[in-house]
């Protein structure tokens, strides 16, 4: 009998077994239904202990101390209502903050798909040597984060490798880390070469499920190269654009590390993302409350944009059939 | 795609995956070469590939200016402990979920599956302040018990939870049917045959553990207790610039056992990870 639980939501109460089929009751009322109901409870309790303790109590305690005035130095923590969020609408900061946020996400999403769409498409042909290549490409996810933060700090300083590259083909680099825009555009780079290894894999693995036969047919109709990667990879391949496209904006909207380590969030607030700006205001400043009201924000972002992407797939993921 | 591809279309394809291939290996490269060249020869114009002269004097001074060895023992048995934990966790509530019918499961299923829409950052203030009420700041239990218990692990049992579905249900109903219990049925049947999901699982838990920053530099202080991502930035002058050599070696310390495991075990590890589409 095939156990019918393959979608979570939205179905009733599981049906009782019918007439003992999973095991025969040994005792009166000590049936498997009621074993398997302590078992089920007993299984998931570590799970969901650890979760209500270090996820939905955190939350809660979150907005709560997002309406209080807390400074861990003066050990005051008084209850002001909104005042917090009339705070946050008013910093002077908050626009370059976000400014940032979202050009790093943006930029970030754009690059890391289009690059790990494109290694895909290439690593894909018949070559030999494409394992090799795999491997090179996918290396950077297992190399540690700060090291590998650390060695692009190297590498970028007015003076580092990339520029001594630069020089040897006759281009003058600029001191990437210290510029506005090259900063933005250096913290980008790290990490979208950093990662785009796994969402280059998960490409790979969604190009080989597109059947051959489907370009044999477009290739007799005489459709070039470019059209027939638009009309059949792309749409066949679009649930996966949606998958890798989430996981990158919300990866974007946690990147903490490489931040901290390359540019401390500046020039000015070029490289100021939210959770930079969240830890700066909690752990530099010691202000908790307004550390709170920036994480309700930050919440409230990357609920907001799982929950559209979740909606928009109907919309623009392609389903066979 | 096209089997009769032209020589020059192949050439072509080639010289843009070795072009692009520069930014992924390159650093990689840079790091442990650079490790070993004297002070005076990092910043040499043009930079040399290979170090001509070998000098061990930053490898030397990355443990005589911090407890390095003290925190490397403690990255690696944070993320073992971590690890091992998960796995437990994970399988039994994604077992749990998939395989027993048991009244009230789907809502809470869902209370699980709320941690995956929270990112850890958000929940960063009042974690320090849950840690620090009951005296557990400046140890390493916040760095065990949130993630094994947490959001991470809630990916984990996610995983765990897809993949026991996908498991034929005959070998456990003739399992239970010669009477070996619930806990029997999991430990001897479900989970010897779900060995991929937890190597999935124990990779990128290992990895993440591995990674963590923002939460050793809020939980920890005392330089004994450093983990390796917090202590490898610690590797400043007086002025505060960093001290590129001693910093090269300690990353390329940190980085390359990994990366060598990685090389060996490439295989399972991009199937692994591609398997949970998680980011590290």
């Amino acid at each position: 009998m095939p156990v019918l639980m393959d979608d979570v939501a939205g179905r009733a109460e599981p049906r009782p077994a019918p007439g003992g089929a999973t095991g025969s009751p040994r005792r009166g009322w000590w049936t498997s239904r009621r074993r398997d109901q302590l078992a089920g409870l007993l299984f998931v309790t570590p799970q969901l202990v650890g979760t209500a303790l270090f996820v939905l109590l955190p939350l809660g305690l979150v907005v709560w101390y997002s309406l209080h005035e807390w400074n861990v130095l003066a050990d005051t923590f008084d209850f002001v209502g909104t005042e917090n969020y009339r705070e946050l609408i008013d910093d002077p900061k908050l626009p370059g903050v976000l400014r940032s946020t979202l050009f790093f996400s943006v930029g970030l999403v754009v690059f890391n798909l289009a690059l790990a769409l494109l290694l895909a498409v290439l690593l894909n042909q018949r070559l030999r040597g494409t394992v090799v290549f795999r491997t090179l490409f996918f290396s950077p996810v297992v190399v540690s984060l700060v090291a590998w933060t650390i060695v692009w700090g190297f590498l970028l300083q007015d003076n580092g490798g990339v520029n001594g590259v630069a020089g040897a083909v006759g281009l003058d680099g600029p001191n990437w880390l210290r510029g506005e825009w090259t900063a933005l555009l250096s913290v980008i780079v790290v990490q979208v070469v950093k990662n785009v290894g796994l969402n280059m894999v998960l490409f790979l693995a969604a190009l080989q499920g597109v059947p051959a036969e489907l370009y044999e047919a477009a290739r007799v109709e005489g459709a070039s190269r470019w059209t027939q990667f638009r009309r059949i990879t792309v749409p066949l391949i679009s649930p996966t654009i949606l998958l890798t496209s989430i996981i990158t904006v919300v990866g974007a909207l946690q990147v903490f590390a490489q931040i901290a380590v390359l540019t401390q969030g500046g020039p000015g607030t070029s490289t100021t993302v939210l959770v930079y700006y969240l830890y700066q205001q909690a752990f530099q400043f010691h202000q908790f409350g307004y550390g709170s009201t920036l994480s309700v924000l930050l919440f409230l972002i990357v609920l907001t944009l799982t929950v559209v992407q979740w909606r928009m797939r109907r919309k623009w993921v392609f389903h066979e059939q | 795609m096209n089997n009769r591809r032209s020589l020059r279309a192949r050439v072509a394809i080639y010289g843009l995956i070795c072009l692009l291939a520069i930014p992924f290996v390159f650093p990689t490269w840079w790091m442990v070469t650079s490790s070993f060249k004297p002070v005076s020869d990092i910043f040499a114009f043009p930079p040399s590939l290979i170090p001509t002269e070998l000098s061990f004097s930053a490898y030397r001074r990355v443990f005589e200016l911090q407890p390095f060895a003290q925190q490397y023992l403690n990255s690696a048995y944070i993320a073992a402990v971590v690890t091992v934990g998960t796995l437990a966790v994970s399988s039994l509530a994604g077992y749990a979920f998939a395989r027993i019918r048991f009244r009230g499961q789907h809502a809470l299923f869902l209370v699980v599956l709320v941690g995956l829409l929270i990112p850890s950052e958000v929940t960063i203030v009042p974690l320090f302040q849950m840690f620090n009420s009951v005296g557990l700041i400046d140890t390493h239990w916040p760095l065990i018990l949130v993630p094994t218990l947490g959001a991470p692990s809630v990916l984990a049992t996610f995983i765990m939870r897809q993949f026991f579905i996908t498991l034929p249900s005959e070998l456990e109903e003739a399992a239970r049917v010669d009477g070996l219990g619930r806990l029997a049925t999991f430990w001897r049947i479900a989970l010897p045959l779900a060995r991929p999901a937890l190597g999935a699982v124990a990779i990128f838990t290992f990895l993440h553990s591995w990674n963590l920053y923002l939460e050793p530099i809020v939980f920890l202080s005392t330089p004994e207790k450093f983990t390796l991502p917090q202590a490898l930035t610690q590797f400043v002058d007086a002025y505060g610039g960093p001290m590129w050599d001693v910093q090269l070696s300690a990353a390329s310390m940190t980085a390359l056992p990994v990366l060598v495991v990685f090389v060996i075990a490439q295989r399972q590890f991009i199937e692994g990870l591609a398997h949970t589409g998680l980011k590290g």
